[in-house]
């Protein structure tokens, strides 16, 4: 048993490593399942898709229709709401970035990127603020887009960040014409 | 907690019991021969009252969870259920709501009163960081809980608190996902914020226990900030001290029950007796009244992230004040610019409380700018500086002079102290 300190790694201290590692990964494995269980269930995955009826929407009025919990804003914007959202230079926008989950991610936030395409009085928008998740009122505020009241962020009518504290854009969901007067998002 | 027991059973039942777990003399020696600082005055009574609320708390709370449902479609109708139909449900749901406010006033002041008189100096910094984690911890079980009655204000506050991790870069959007258990707050939301509001409460008694060993230590700092030098600067826990907290106790009671009985809802929002609405966002959300600085802090900075570093950097400071302060004399009274400077950053906290319940506009938003910029300087400029410039005032010598006066001063108080020289 007389080993001195200074002799090479040991059998023994190999053992206490590998026992070690193996003990670290296990419980490793071990907790992962109690962390994951709070990530999003099967139910709440499967509420993937919501489809809406537009063809009674006329020019300058809007559906609310819930999906995944969230409110999704479906606008038949009026001619003037496009004109002042396609007159903003990209360089006064504070998220120069289309938050279009239809196009890539780099994709310029000009109102071309932000309506639906080649329809562009269409306009598809999660209408949650990407400050902290309250719900903006529709065409309010300076820009008369949506004006958030929690916090006072300001949006555009392409529902871009003008002003006050949110850091992006509002989203646009994954969405498509299915007919001409039905939209399917998610 | 503090040393071997003086503790000396006489029945043969309790020597029996107190040779095998020598529990009854660790109460003893905690509480009853405990030497506590004599001159301790009526803002020392808070400790107590703050072990009387947990009670409270985790009384009221147990009960109430016997009739409340933790679903999205139950819980709103459960709570009213309580208020009307359960017996004496209104009034132990009212202790449970204002016993919530009245813990924080309780906490708020035993914060103050540990800034005034020093009470995080050597060798208690310890004992100061603890009492930070249980802050922590009682504000999560605050906010968790006035999400469980699902009314607007509970969705919208918890929407908007979560969303506050969202703010972390690359990380905060699946961190909130995880927090949801979902793509927003929903009923996995709901559920496990009930089981971790009846979790949390009891892991603030077990650092409470932690909290209360660390006091133990070196005892109990006074309003002098003079350390104790010998038996003459103490009196024994009980009866002195056991009946000067329960006094506290009696009073603090007075105010609360005045709240539970006559104005049950001053403390609450309107808006929460509306049920949970998910598309629709009330037109002004505040959070409870003891979140108000910390949210007036983080409306006052224009950007997410740098808005959500600076309210959790405002609880932060307050973790390493032991080390940001650098005089040496621990009470204010003998500190004469620190004791300005101390009112002075306890009108800017109220009146960052007072800027979080308006909106955030116009005037409201600049005073809320100059109030946060002070707040921090008082603990990373001020604290820091005063250390080294101050004279403070000569100390004295001794508690049992500052309370006596000069000479025959050990004479009389032989008295006082008479019960702990047998």
């Amino acid at each position: 048993m007389a080993h001195s300190a200074a002799a090479q790694p040991t059998r023994r201290d190999f053992l206490y490593i590998a026992t070690g590692a193996v003990g670290a990964v296990g419980l490793a494995a071990t907790v992962w399942p109690f962390i994951n269980q709070m990530n999003p269930d099967a139910s709440a995955l499967a509420l993937a898709s919501s489809e809406v009826d537009i063809s009674s929407l006329k020019e300058g009025e809007s559906v609310t229709v819930k999906w995944r919990g969230k409110p999704v804003v479906v606008r038949n914007r009026t001619a003037k709401e496009i004109a002042d959202a396609k007159a903003a230079p990209l360089s006064d926008l504070k998220d120069p970035v289309a938050r279009n989950a239809n196009l890539p991610d780099d994709a310029p936030a000009t109102d071309a990127n932000r309506a639906a395409t080649g329809k562009e009085n269409w306009f598809v928008m999660v209408n949650v603020c990407t400050h902290l998740g309250c719900i903006p009122l529709g065409q309010e505020g300076e820009y008369n887009g949506w004006f958030c009241p929690c916090h006072g962020s300001v949006y555009d009518t392409a529902g871009r960040i003008r002003k006050g504290p949110a850091p992006e854009n509002m989203a646009i969901p994954v969405y498509s014409f299915m007919t001409d007067t039905k939209i399917k998002i998610g | 907690m503090s040393g071997p027991s003086t503790y000396q059973p006489q029945h043969p039942a309790l020597k029996w019991l107190e040779a095998r777990l020598p529990i009854i003399g660790l109460v003893h020696s905690s509480f009853i021969v405990f030497p506590n600082p004599r001159n301790l005055n009526y803002f020392w009574t808070f400790g107590g009252i703050l072990a009387f609320m947990l009670v409270a708390q985790i009384a009221t709370g147990v009960v109430l969870a016997m009739h409340y449902t933790a679903h999205v479609t139950l819980a709103f109708n459960s709570v009213e259920g309580i208020m009307r139909d359960v017996n004496s449900g209104w009034m132990l749901r009212y202790l449970h709501a204002n016993g919530a406010s009245m813990f924080f006033i309780a906490v708020y002041i035993h914060i103050f009163r540990g800034l005034y008189y020093g009470s995080y100096k050597s060798p208690r910094e310890v004992l100061w960081i603890l009492g930070m984690i249980i802050f922590l911890l009682m504000m999560a079980t605050g906010f968790m809980g006035y999400v469980l009655p699902w009314g607007q204000m509970s969705f919208w506050g918890a929407t908007v608190i979560t969303n506050l991790f969202g703010a972390i870069p690359l990380v905060g959007g699946s961190i909130v996902t995880w927090l949801w258990g979902g793509f927003s707050v929903d009923n996995p939301t709901l559920n496990r914020f009930f089981a971790l509001h009846y979790l949390l409460p009891f892991m603030i008694a077990g650092v409470v226990v932690l909290h209360i060993w660390a006091l133990h230590i070196p005892g109990s700092n006074n309003p002098t900030g003079v350390s104790v030098k010998d038996k003459q600067d103490t009196l024994p826990f009980h009866p002195y001290f056991t009946v000067k907290d329960l006094l506290g106790i009696v009073v603090f009671l007075i105010v609360y029950s005045y709240f539970v009985f006559y104005m049950p809802n001053y403390m609450g929002h309107a808006d929460n007796y509306i049920e949970a609405n998910p598309l629709v966002t009330p037109a002004h959300i505040v959070p409870e009244w003891y979140f108000l600085p910390f949210y007036a802090i983080l409306r006052s900075i224009p950007d997410k992230l740098a808005g959500v570093i600076a309210m959790f950097g405002a609880i932060a400071v307050l973790f390493v004040v032991p080390w940001l302060d650098t005089s040496k004399v621990r009470s204010a009274n003998f500190r004469p610019l620190y004791r300005q400077f101390f009112w002075i950053w306890a009108v800017v906290a109220v009146g960052l409380g007072y800027i979080g319940a308006m909106p955030p506009e116009g005037g409201y938003l600049i005073a809320g700018r100059i109030l946060t910029v002070y707040y921090f300087a008082h603990f990373l400029i001020i604290l820091p500086l005063l250390g080294l410039f101050e004279k403070p005032k000569p100390l004295p010598a001794s508690i049992t002079e500052s309370v006596l006066g000069h000479g025959g001063a050990a004479v009389t108080a032989g008295a006082p102290s008479a019960p702990q020289t047998k």
